[in-house]
This record gives structure tokens, sequence and C-alpha cells, in this order.
């Protein structure tokens, strides 16, 4: 049974807000993944309580523990306040205003690719998600969630022949609930805060990830996260677990429609490494950040958390640059001894974009290190801060870690922040922590002008430039299509 | 190839050029000589399109369009290449990744196809050694960490690249080591051409002794006040700007 690791009382005094600059008008940039798909869809209605609950759970078909812990998770959210710590602002959500349970129709159990629903398919297909037999000769088995239900999932034979689990969350509840039932809340309890209660209530659906003791996971591992339906809110829950000296790679990446009023995602992440094993997780999030005025966009509050145990390790990379807001730390709790944690983050904010994101380092286990590399980019109105802690408990002799923050500034209504916390308790700690704050060069853009390279072209590169220490950390194909959205995402900055 | 007509300039309300008048034509090699902080780079700046000088008068024609119209990047795909005092770092850019943006970049203006990777690397090959310089810099972050020199000699290498139709090379000489400078030198040699003109900036002689210019202006306080031959950098070599500015003050007193 594993065990729950220390709760993290530091989540409601993780910051306090800093005044944000008044917010103006302008610039361009459109959102190239806002399509809809016309397909029925099956919803809760509007509001949340305990009958929400009950009835997510009971169209799911799920075992009565899991019900019981769901209540027990709401009953926990509703005695408990949204953080106000963070450095973004948005108006008071209304959370029974949403509706909490959106899957597509399609109830029939299905047998192959070929009978997913054309339109779906499409969707798909628009998002550029290989998760037809011919695309997949890139190596890439991919769990496609659209509104929170698993539709398809692929390489299932290949990962089986090496025990690997790796599909749905509510597939996982129903073959594997000894698994579920071990892990579920080990690394991120429901009683952590405010939006991994709310998760642990109301997730729809997720992935599930289990590579067995020893084992090599043959190829990268892919979800697609895609928000569909209006109006409703995405609380997935990931759980991923590597036995002893297994190693998995883990991407995620997640787009969703362009829509007025503001979507909720409140996700969670838990990942389980037990001794020796590695875990490399990697997001690319382009959610709709919401159009030149700031209207609509995903409101993004996620939880990510990691457990290492003795010489594991785990990374995280994250390109961050959609989102209206971005609530976001990806953490690893290094228990064991001579465990390893790493955190690569870009993150791009534009027009009226929040971002408040990090990491948080804690070290238990002796001589566990870590490292946190953060790029943050701010482009347009936008305000970008990063938030970190690293801690370093009392038992844990000779911990290092390592912390580079920059920021980057394109223009000069936009704001870059960083916060960073220190909690050490053991004298033995070597901790460096370096920041910078730079604008883009006038003169760094004029000697690209004048080799003939156009403005935007310049600007990309010498953002990619800047990023290239974490996109070195991504997979190949995720790394340019990281870059492509860097681009993207940057249009309309400048001019 | 240029012609450059009463240029006036100032930044920030101080006036820099006093009226510069310039004629370079296709296959001449000009030297710009002159004391610090007379308005050398800030001309070839201006001919390059940097943004915080203003014309206040004047004007500058280029392969017969109105130089001054032009945005930067329009001029360097025209064939107007700047080699920079003080080059530039990019970081997380590789020399071959920006070069190769650069070239089809000037190649796409042209009508041109872009060329591909392969033949861009028997390209770039091919011109490094015009420079003497090893194929380890086309994978560094252009300019990060090169020695001054270094910096210097990937300024020519991008020349030779990107072939311009009139190079400006603002003090490449400075901070080069003598088998450096006999280096650079030959590459840019190399280069000259009946349909190639340049602008040398130098303070020293030396330079001119390896690329041997067909002409030598003194540009002193935004002006030029002298132009002669090669001989004029041997004068100037001998006897400082002196007794030229003070001649100079008379004439205008
Ligand atoms: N951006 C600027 N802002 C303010 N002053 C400037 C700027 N650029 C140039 N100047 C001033 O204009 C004058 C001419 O400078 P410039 O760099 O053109 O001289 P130079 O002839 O190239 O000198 P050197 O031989 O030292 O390179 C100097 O007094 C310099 O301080
Ligand atoms: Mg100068």
């Amino acid at each position: 049974m594993p065990q729950t690791p220390i709760k993290s009382e530091y989540d409601d005094k993780f910051g306090s807000p800093e005044q944000q600059e008044t917010i103006e008008k302008i610039t361009k940039s459109e959102y190239k993944w806002g399509f809809t798909t016309d397909i029925d869809t099956d919803l809760a209605p509007k509001g949340l309580n305990e009958d929400i609950v009950r009835f997510i759970s009971a169209k799911k078909e799920e075992p009565e523990w899991l019900l019981e812990w769901r209540l027990k998770a709401f009953r926990q959210w509703q005695k408990m306040v949204e953080p106000k710590w963070p450095n973004v602002k948005y108006p008071e959500i209304d959370f029974q205003d949403a509706y909490y349970y959106a899957a597509p129709k399609q109830q029939k159990q299905l047998e192959s690719l070929e009978e997913v629903d054309p339109k779906l398919r499409e969707t798909f297909d628009k998002l550029g998600i290989s998760i037809t037999e011919q695309k997949r000769l890139t190596g890439v088995a991919v769990d496609a969630v659209m509104d929170s239900v698993s539709v398809a999932t692929t390489f299932q034979k290949e990962l089986q022949k090496h025990g690997i689990i790796f599909g749905s969350f509510s597939e996982a509840v129903k073959n594997h609930p000894e698994l579920v039932r071990k892990y579920l809340g080990s690394v991120v309890p429901y009683t952590d805060n405010f939006y991994a209660a709310l998760n642990s209530a109301v997730f729809s659906d997720g992935s599930f990830c289990y590579i067995p003791k020893g084992v090599r996971c043959p190829m990268e591992l892919s979800t697609y996260f895609r928000i569909n339906a209006a109006n409703t809110g995405q609380f997935e829950r990931t759980l991923i677990v590597a036995e002893e000296g297994a190693y998995v790679s883990y991407l995620e990446g997640c787009t969703a429609p362009m829509r007025d009023e503001n979507q909720l995602h409140a996700a969670v992440v838990e990942i389980f490494v037990h001794d020796n094993a590695e875990v490399k997780y990697s997001t690319v999030q382009n959610w709709y950040p919401g159009d030149e005025n700031g209207k609509g966009g995903v409101y993004n509050f996620v939880t990510k958390r990691a457990i290492t145990h003795e010489n594991a390790k785990v990374s995280w990379t994250q390109v961050e640059t959609g989102s209206a807001i971005t609530w976001k730390y990806p953490s690893v709790i290094l228990k064991g001894d001579n465990s390893i944690g790493e955190f690569y983050s870009v993150a791009l904010t534009n027009n009226y974009q929040q971002a408040d994101t990090g990491t948080k380092m804690m070290h238990l286990g002796k001589n566990t290190r870590s490292t946190i590399i953060s790029k943050g980019i701010s482009a347009g109105k936008s305000q970008n801060s990063y938030r970190g802690l690293v801690r370093v408990g009392k038992n844990a002799e000779n911990a290092r870690n390592f912390s580079q923050c920059d920021s980057l500034l394109i223009g000069d209504k936009c704001g870059a922040h960083t916060f960073p916390y220190l909690e050490i308790k053991n004298s033995s700690a070597q901790v460096e922590h370096e920041a910078t704050t730079s604008k883009i060069g006038e003169d760094q853009i004029f000697y690209l002008l004048q080799r003939g390279i156009s403005e935007e072209d310049a600007i990309n590169m010498i953002v990619n430039g800047y990023c290239k220490e974490v996109f070195r950390e991504l997979p190949m194909e995720f790394a340019v299509e990281a870059q492509k959205l860097l681009a993207v995402s940057l249009e309309g900055s400048v001019g | 190839m240029i012609s450059i007509k009463n240029l006036h300039a100032s930044v920030e309300g101080t006036e820099i050029l006093k009226g510069i008048n310039l004629e370079v034509k296709p296959g001449e090699v000009h030297a710009v000589m002159g004391p610090n902080g007379s308005g050398k780079s800030t001309l070839a700046n201006i001919l390059a399109g940097r943004e915080e000088y203003e014309v206040t008068e004047g004007s500058v024609s280029f392969l017969g369009n109105d130089l001054l119209e032009m945005a930067p990047e329009d001029r360097a795909r025209e064939g107007l290449f700047l080699a920079f005092q003080y080059p530039v770092e990019i970081p997380g850019v590789s020399n071959a990744n920006f070069l190769k943006t650069a070239l089809n970049a000037i190649r796409e203006h042209r009508g041109e196809d872009a060329m591909d990777a392969m033949e861009f690397l028997k390209l770039v090959k091919d011109r490094l050694q015009l420079v003497e310089m090893d194929q380890k810099f086309l994978q560094r972050s252009v300019n990060v960490s090169f020695s001054g020199g270094e910096k210097k000699r990937n300024e020519i290498f991008q020349m030779a690249v990107l072939e311009p139709k009139l190079g400006i090379l603002d003090e490449t000489d400075s901070g080069l080591d003598i088998d450096a400078l006999k280096i650079v030198a030959n590459g840019v040699n190399k280069l000259r051409s009946p349909e190639r003109s340049f602008i040398v900036v130098t303070h020293y002689q030396r330079l001119l002794d390896y690329i041997v210019p067909d002409f030598v202006h003194v540009l002193a306080k935004g002006k030029i006040i002298k132009s002669g031959g090669a001989e004029l950098a041997h004068y100037l070599e001998e006897n400082g700007y002196d007794e030229l500015l003070n001649a100079n003050g008379k004439a205008a007193a």
C-alpha cells in the first residue's frame, strides 16, 4: 500500500497575488484549432450537488468504493475555498452554472477504430492526431479523450505484450479496480486543494497507465485532451504508475474549440514512481486562450504531482501557450534517497492571457536532486508569473537544487513576475537560483532583419532559441509541434 | 551601385551626419576612415535601415531604388550587407539555421527556390574555407561565446554565403590578430568582382594593405572632409587626422 505523501499545507500560502496592471485592448492572432463538432452529447443537468456526483458515477457504472470516494471529495470540496494567491484575475466562477458531465453519445463497445463516429474521427484529423492505423507508423499510441470520455485507444495489443496497461481511466476502473483503488489519491489526495477536491468529486474520465516491474515502454504514450461541448468543465484524472525499474515517456496534448464563455478545466495528474523507475511527462497545452480582447478562453486549474522512490526519476516538461488562465505547478515529492526531479517549462502568454505556473520540488530523501528550468515569454497585455517552491526537509541530507527562471518580454504592455520560495530545513542543502528578465532585443531583431529575415521570423527564431533548453527535453515530433505553436501564439504580438 | 547625396541624420535631436556625399560604382572598394565618434557606424547603420536614426535631409539611391524608403529586410534581400562592428549574440539559434533562413528569404525574394539541406551544407562548407573557419561553428549558437575575432570572421562568412551586391564592413579588422586579418582580407578579396562593391570602414592602414581600395574618404564631424586614392590612407597613417582637421577647420572658418 503506497503511503500518503505529506499533506501540502503550503498550497494555501504559495504566495500573495501582486496587483495586476490595468488591462487595455488590441492585437490579433486567431485560434487555429477553433471548430466545434456537432455530435449529440449526453449531458448531466447543470449544477453540482451530491446527486450529480452519483449521476456521474452511475453513468460510468462505477463500484461502490469509488462513489464513496467521490462523495467524500465532494463534501471536502464544499468546505474549501478557491485559492486567491495566484497572480491572476478573473470574475467569480459560478460552479452551479456549469455542466459537469458531457459524453459523446456512443454507448456500444468499439471493436476497431473504423467504428468510431466519422465526425469524431474528422475532429481528430483536424487536430492532426494520428489515431488511424497508418498514422501510427510514428510509433505513438494515442488515447484520445474528448469531453472526458476516452474514445479510442490504439496500440493496445503491442502494449499488452509487455504487460503495460494504457487506456481510459473508466476502463481501468472496470478491468483493474485493485490497481486504481490502490493508487488513486495516493499522490494527490482529494484534500489537497480546492480544484483537486472538485476533480475528485466529478472527474469523468482520463488516462490510466501502468508499467510493470522492469519494463521499458517500447513507445511514447500519448493522450490528447480536447474540450468540445459548450459550458462543460473538463475534469480528467490521469494516473501513471511505474513499477520498480520501469520506464515510460508520456505525452499530453490539449486543444479546445473557440467559445465566448469561459470553460473550466481542472485536471489532476498523479504519477507514482517506484524504486529505480523513470517517468518523463511532456505536455503541450494550447487550450483556447480567448480572443484578442480577452473574451472567452479556458480556465485551466491543474494539479500535477509525482512521487519518486529510491533512485527514481521524474521529469515534467511543459509548453504552455493556451488558456485564458493557467494555474499549474507540476511538482515532485522526492521521497526516496537519490531520487531526481526535473521541471522544464516554457510558458507563453499573449493578448490578455494570464499564467501563474511553476513547480514544487520537495526533497525528503537523502542525496535527492532537482532541476528547474523555466522560460516565461510575455507578449501583448498578458501577465506571466513563475511560482516555484524548493523545500528541503530536515532529513534530506545533501539535497541539491538548481533553478533557472528566465522571463522574456515582447513589447511593453505585458508583465513578468517571479515568485521563488525556499524552505530549507537541512543545512547540507545546496540550492542555486538564477533569474533573468530581458526584453526581446532590438539589436537581435535588427541583426536578423539585416540578413533578410522578416520581423515575424526573426522574433520566432529568437523566442525559439530562448526556449531551446526546454525544447530539447521534448520528444522530436513534439518539439517541432511546440515550435510551430509558439509561432502561431506569437502572431500579432509585434508590429 | 549606391549614391548618397547630402545625407543629414540625427539621433535624439543631435545632428551626427551633416551632409554626406558618396558615390560607389559597381566593382569599387571605398574605404571610410575617420576619428572615433565621427559618424562612420552611424552612416553604415542608416544605410542598413536602423530605425533610431532620423534622416533629416538628403537621399540615397541603391541600385536605382530609394533606399531610405525600403524596410531593412528588403535592403538586405536586394543585396545590401552590413558586417557589424559589434555582432549580436542569439542564444539557442544555430549559425546554420540562421544562415539557411536568411539565404532562403533572400532567394525567395529573388524568385528562386529554397535551397535544400544538402545543397546548403555544400555551400556553407565551401564558404567556411574562405575564412578558414571550422565546421563546428555551424552548430554553435549565433556569435554566442565566440571570441572577438571569431565574431568578425563569422560576419565575413555570412557575407560569403549571402553574396550581397554591396558589402559594408564596419571595422571588421578591429580585434583581429595579424593572421586573422590576412584571412579576412583574403576572404573579402575573393568576393571582389566587377559587380560587387564594398564600403570598408577602418581605422587602420594595415587592412588596406590587403584590401586595396579604389578610394579613401575621411569622415570627420559628420562630413567627408577629404577623398583620395589608396595613398591617402598612407598619408593618414603617418600624419594622423590633426593636420587635415585643422586645414578643414580653417577652410570652413
Ligand atoms: N543611438 C545613439 N544614441 C545616441 N548617440 C549616438 C547613437 N549612435 C551614435 N551616437 C553618437 O553619434 C556619434 C557618432 O557615432 P558613430 O558610432 O557613428 O561613430 P564612429 O565613427 O563609428 O566611431 P568609432 O570609430 O568609435 O566606431 C557619437 O558621438 C555617438 O556617441
Ligand atoms: Mg564605429
